[in-house]
């Protein structure tokens, strides 16, 4: 307990007398709630916090329960890795913006993919029509990935990708182009994102339908124990909860549920959860609500360890460690007078290292309008580097706990995730779950909700419902030249000339086979990438076996 | 008294672009100011959306876009209602679409483009002084 019984009496009448003298001040017109709608009390004193056991809610940095942080020595040992997602364009381009981050003091590289890649189609699909390189860049087969990683060592990087539904295919690419340069695979460390279950929540990217998809994610996994141990083959992502619209509360909550629903699938796999666990890693948002982002990262933390081991019995504490990526939040930017961006990133990045987090993204300015420009993600390292080298808030660990209002929230988040988790349970999973659209609706409804009080004015959002200017000052952004699309079309129609057609048929076969027999899909894939079958040949193959999945357009 | 037809109202998603809480929010907006709304889902094709539109009898499109495909997938649906002899259906949009490209986009017949930060309340008032219904 912080205080003893004695002190907490006086506090409690004191704190009585202090409510009765705020009650009759006026009082700002505002409503006092977080940014996700909760209520945030004037003032917190040890006695909302009664009962609190530092032990055991708190305990020390890398150790069980981790509130505090998942390592012993956090940013003295180590400073967080710097990652800006970086890709558009042509391999050849990234390649470029890749070198150019390395150059500026960047610690580790992650990827965009265009949506024909992260949708399972060729660059020359019809489907892929005006979208190719424009959100990330073109991957249809091995021969991009060969040149997105030219002249990088896949050994002395950290590698993170953003890819979900065509995961398995694009990490067998890169699993390929390391044997190319003669790196072994256990020297291989980076992160797959390899998320279905918040693609069919919130991102929305997918080919099959939940439970195959979600298959997919387990073959990785598992192969992964075997035969990648350092990667991190699935990064269990809140963050594009959040920017569906979600609170936070729901944020931590569903990106939780998804965590024990790929867990429960590799047991049911027959994997041993100390096998696999230490390897999951988190992806979370991080929005502008100051303290509800930190304390939700506390709350994360604490939450997956009690999980962990209650639930699910692991006994290794690094199956219990919720180790985390974080994004500054792109839906909190705003097209308007982009320069204020800067400010809201800074706020931001601060709450996530605030939080403890182990790596983080930093939004550029600019990312309402289009994709970054290199002076934008410049500005964004920037501000991570500023944090970390001048700001002094690495110095002491976790050095905002203890506050009351900190463990206040922290309490409270994962009070109420833990409902979510229990009406999740009582559905029956989280798979049961989304295929009822009880996550989908729930961020809709949020999502909603928000707008409403922005349109309303309830909550302000500078420069867009209050302090608008009426003269924009323009900022340059990135164009993509559409010859992009043209120069990949041609690449792959070399690939398509070049390689042996009968062994790329007989590899796709093997999949498909593989598919029907329930088997681990990844050797296949391998062996299917090594012949440069491309991403869409393969993803047909998913189709194929497996269905295709409709939105069911829930709104 | 006859009722007047309700104006219709088909909010799309096009091409391979998965960020709909925009488009959602615009349907649900539109349906709770009085307005019938059709949304097609994620991931539909020029094709797919014109010929939804027609066969439910919608009098404007309202398409979300962030995928950076707006300068493909607009014309396109322009061209083919055009095709169809249903060029009276109002098209409109919203999403990341730079200011420089939006006045080629006006040219070829978009009707309005919708930035981002723009209120529900903003483009509801649109549709009511700008859709009528068609044939009228």
């Amino acid at each position: 307990m912080l205080f003893n019984r004695e002190e907490l009496e006086i506090i409690k009448q004191e704190k009585e007398k202090w409510d009765r003298e705020y009650e009759r001040f006026p009082k700002r017109d505002v409503t006092f709630t977080t940014i996700s709608g909760m209520e945030v009390p004037p003032l917190v004193t040890p006695a909302d916090l009664e009962g609190f056991s530092y032990l055991s809610e708190l305990g020390f940095p890398g150790s069980y329960p981790f509130t505090r942080g998942v390592y012993n020595t956090m940013y003295r040992g180590r400073l967080w890795t710097m990652r800006q997602f970086a890709g558009f364009g042509s391999p050849e381009d990234t390649n470029r913006r890749f070198k150019f981050l390395l150059e500026q003091g960047q610690t580790g590289l992650s990827t965009a993919f265009d949506m024909p890649t992260l949708m399972g189609y060729d660059c020359d699909h019809p489907k892929a029509t005006g979208e190719v390189g424009k959100e990330g860049v073109s991957v249809s087969s091995l021969a991009d990935m060969e040149v997105l990683f030219s002249g990088i060592k896949l050994d002395e990087v950290t590698t993170s990708m953003t890819i979900n539904c065509t995961a398995s295919i694009v990490f067998a690419m890169y699993l390929v182009v390391a044997e190319k340069q003669g790196v072994g695979w256990d020297r291989l460390d980076g992160t797959i994102q390899n998320d279905m279950l918040k693609e069919f929540i919130a991102q929305r990217e997918w080919i099959c339908p939940p439970r195959p998809s979600v298959k997919i994610v387990v073959d990785v996994i598992e192969f992964c124990t075997k035969y990648v141990p350092k990667w991190h083959p699935v990064s269990i992502s809140g963050y594009h909860i959040r920017e569906a619209g979600s609170t936070a509360i729901q944020e931590l909550a569903f990106t939780i549920a998804d965590g024990i629903g790929y867990v429960e699938e590799c047991i049911e796999r027959g994997l041993n959860v100390d096998d696999f666990a230490p390897q999951l890693s988190f992806f979370f948002n991080v929005h502008n609500d100051f303290f509800e982002e930190i304390a939700k990262f506390r709350a994360a933390r604490r939450m997956w360890a009690r999980i962990m081991k209650e639930r699910f019995g692991a006994r290794n504490p690094r199956s219990w460690m919720l180790k985390t990526h974080a994004q500054t939040a792109g839906c909190s930017l705003t097209a308007q007078q982009p320069l204020n961006n800067i400010v809201r990133v800074a706020i931001q990045a601060l709450a996530a290292v605030l939080g403890g987090v182990q790596s983080l993204h930093t939004n550029s300015m600019d990312e309402t309008l289009a994709l970054p420009t290199e002076e934008a993600v410049k500005v964004a390292l920037r501000t991570q580097q500023i944090i970390a080298e001048e700001s002094g808030v690495v110095n002491s660990i976790d050095p905002l706990g203890g506050s009351y209002l900190l463990e206040f929230l922290t309490n409270k988040m994962e009070k109420e995730a833990l409902e979510y988790i229990k009406k999740i349970d009582e559905i029956g999973g989280i798979i049961k779950a989304i295929e009822l659209g009880f996550p989908q609706k729930e961020i809709a409804d949020a999502a909603y909700r928000y707008q409403l009080e922005l349109d309303r004015k309830e909550r302000v959002v500078v420069g867009v419902n209050k302090y608008v200017s009426d003269k924009e000052i323009p900022i340059p952004t990135l164009k993509i030249d559409d010859s992009v699309c043209d120069r990949q079309k041609e690449r792959l129609k070399e690939v398509r000339r070049m390689r042996n057609s009968s062994a790329v048929r007989r590899c796709l076969q093997a999949i498909a086979t593989a598919a029907r027999n329930g088997e681990n899909l990844m050797p296949y894939i391998i062996e299917a990438v090594k012949e440069y079958a491309t991403l869409g040949e393969i993803s047909d193959v998913f189709r194929e076996v497996y269905g295709v999945y409709r939105d069911p357009g829930y709104f | 008294m006859a009722a007047e037809r309700k104006i219709r109202i088909l909010i799309g998603k096009a091409g391979l672009d998965g960020h709909d809480r925009g488009a959602k929010i615009v349907a649900r907006a539109l349906r709770d100011a009085g307005f019938e709304v059709i949304y097609t889902g994620l991931h539909n094709t020029p094709e797919v959306i014109v010929e939804t539109a027609i066969q439910e009898d919608v009098d404007a499109i309202g398409i979300s876009i962030l995928s950076g495909a707006h300068n493909y997938v607009f014309p396109e649906i322009i061209r083919l209602l055009k095709e169809k002899g249903a060029d009276d259906i109002v098209v409109f949009g919203g999403g990341i679409i730079p200011k420089d490209d939006v006045p080629g986009l006006l040219e070829k017949g978009v009707k309005a483009i919708f930035e981002p930060g723009t209120s529900t309340g903003d483009i509801v008032k649109w549709v009511r002084e700008n859709i009528k219904p068609r044939g009228l």
